[in-house]
């Protein structure tokens, strides 16, 4: 059955189910819908298939998905053999996915929402959306911390979940919103370890790792290019 | 004291989409540090202070009428290649020409506008640059192990006064939405004002004809500009939503690279950043820059000017 995905090829959200089906090696229909400056995501046609007006928007099942983390979740549970992308049956990891899935809404909505601003000029509050995000972004890299304290270097548990990939398009975008990774290293090592793994595609502003690796990291060995 | 701006507020530069503001709607904008208010109403045209929409035919009609205010005066408006231009001079140079624009069967492709944290003339350079094709566009407009590139002629137009670089070639995985597999891909790149890059280039589908692709350069100020991606394609397949997108993620691919050169400004001594022989067309670029004395966004030394150096030839330059 056909997997139908509107897309629109900026934005971090289309990119959560573009990365996810290509680690999960799943193959969709992809259709292009003129966000900018077509503002077609607000046409009737689109708004009849989700009064929301968002990307992306999902049909698969039969079903239209147009929240991007139940696509992710949607993704995992059927197309990953292994459960270790949604971890239902640990108790424990679900509820921290859990947290950290709920935890990318406030990316999209602070560094999300500034990128739009710095990129395609939207006009929004930028000074609160800048506060936010950088609040957003402290509060992810002190998890990281404790994480690596722990020897974990994922967000939900000891091995990539839905979780990583919700969090890391905005995180790893905030550059394009004006604000850089230099103050948060352990989210480096984390958008590393994330850009490593197998099957990782990039979208513009999140580049390809470069064949020449840092030894010393320990994404560097996990990576098979 | 001359920062370029002397030579910059008398060429037009593009502020929105053709038909893009619905009539009551209203937007600021910046333009060379000035503040812009763009109103659009359903009043008919002033020709006193629009005779140049007057000539493109714009008598007021259904997209309403666009005026631009700065300071309470009001600019002149254009309408061409589907954006809407305007200037703060009021003897302005005539916009430049792309004739295609008028080939029936072309598809005018306006791909709205991003805004980018560097310098109107580094975003320019970095259109003419093919060197970086593999690298930032890699499996598009190039991959490795392609990454040479030939020999090309570079001058200066005295006629038009434009920058031309030609007889390029180059292997693309995927020149345009068009194509299906690599081909080597032709290209010719024009720069008919500082702040607008034009090049044509291999039409996959029409080999006969090539395709249009330019860049119209707003600068907000020295360090951020506004830039609008324009197409003139013959493609009757792709959606628009496909055109588009497919420009986009070209141009964004750049826009990060944009935002980390430093210095911020193009520098026009010859002495900051060392050239190749790849670098030709940037080389005649900032060599023209420095002739018309357009420095907005750029950054001179007086050293510079006092040996009136241009740079180096191209055949000073490494392979």
């Amino acid at each position: 059955m056909t997997i139908r995905f509107y897309n629109y090829v900026l934005s971090g959200n289309c990119y959560k189910f573009r990365l996810l089906a290509s680690l999960l090696a799943v193959e969709y229909e992809s259709v292009a819908v003129d966000f900018h400056p077509g503002v077609e995501h607000r046409s009737e046609k689109y708004l009849r298939l989700n009064p929301a007006g968002t990307l992306p928007i999902l049909q698969a099942d039969g079903r239209v998905f147009t929240e991007t983390q139940a696509m992710l979740v949607w993704l995992a549970s059927k197309h990953d053999k292994s459960g270790a992308w949604w971890p239902e049956k640990n108790s424990d990891a679900i509820v921290q996915v859990m947290q950290w899935l709920g935890f990318a809404a406030r990316l999209s909505a602070t560094v999300g929402e500034l990128r739009l601003h710095s990129m395609l000029n939207k006009d929004i509050d930028a000074a609160a959306a800048k506060a936010g995000a950088i609040k957003a972004l402290r509060e992810l890299e002190a998890h990281l911390v404790q994480q690596q304290i722990r020897g974990e270097q994922w967000l939900g548990a000891n091995s990539p979940t839905v979780a990583d990939i919700a969090c890391f398009p905005y995180t790893a975008l905030s550059p394009d919103a004006g604000i850089e990774h230099d103050a948060f290293p352990a989210i480096r090592q984390w958008l590393y370890a994330v850009r490593s793994l197998d099957g990782f595609v990039t979208m513009p502003g999140i580049h390809e790792l470069h064949e020449q690796r840092d030894e010393q990291s320990p994404a560097a060995e996990t990576k098979t290019s | 004291m001359n920062n370029g701006l002397e030579y910059a507020m008398h060429d037009w530069y593009p502020v929105a989409i053709e038909g893009e503001l619905e009539i009551g709607q209203s937007r600021q904008t910046r333009l060379l540090g000035e503040q812009l208010e763009l109103r659009c109403d359903d009043s008919v045209c002033d020709a006193s202070v629009c005779d140049a929409s007057q000539r493109a035919g714009n008598t007021g009609d259904s997209v309403g009428t666009i005026t631009i205010f700065s300071n309470g005066r009001k600019l002149p408006v254009q309408r061409a290649f589907n954006h809407l231009w305007t200037t703060l001079s009021e003897k302005p140079r005539e916009l430049f020409a792309i004739s295609e624009a008028q080939e029936p069967g072309r598809r005018l492709v306006p791909c709205g506008v991003v805004r980018v944290k560097c310098s109107p003339l580094r975003a320019v350079e970095n259109f003419l640059d093919i060197a970086h094709f593999p690298f930032v566009h890699t499996d598009v407009l190039g991959a490795e192990p392609h990454t040479e590139v030939y020999k090309y002629d570079v001058r200066i137009d005295d006629t038009d006064d434009e920058v031309i670089a030609s007889n390029i070639r180059f292997y693309q995985p995927q020149a345009s939405k068009s194509s299906s597999g690599g081909i080597e891909t032709q290209y010719i790149y024009r720069v008919p004002a500082p702040m607008a890059a034009v090049l044509y280039k291999t039409c996959p589908p029409k080999p006969e004809a090539m395709d249009v692709i330019a860049i119209f350069v707003q600068p907000l100020d020295e360090e951020t500009c506004n830039v609008w991606p324009w197409m003139a394609l013959y493609d009757d397949v792709s959606s628009m939503a496909d055109l588009i997108q497919f420009q986009q993620l070209i141009f964004l691919q750049d826009r990060s690279i944009l935002e980390n050169q430093i210095p911020r400004r193009l520098p026009l001594d010859p002495k900051m950043e060392i050239p190749t022989r790849a670098d030709l067309t940037s080389v005649a670029y900032r060599r023209w820059l420095k002739r018309h004395s357009a420095w907005y966004g750029a950054q001179i030394s007086i050293d510079s000017l006092q040996n009136h150096s241009e740079g180096p030839n191209a055949h000073e330059l490494a392979e």
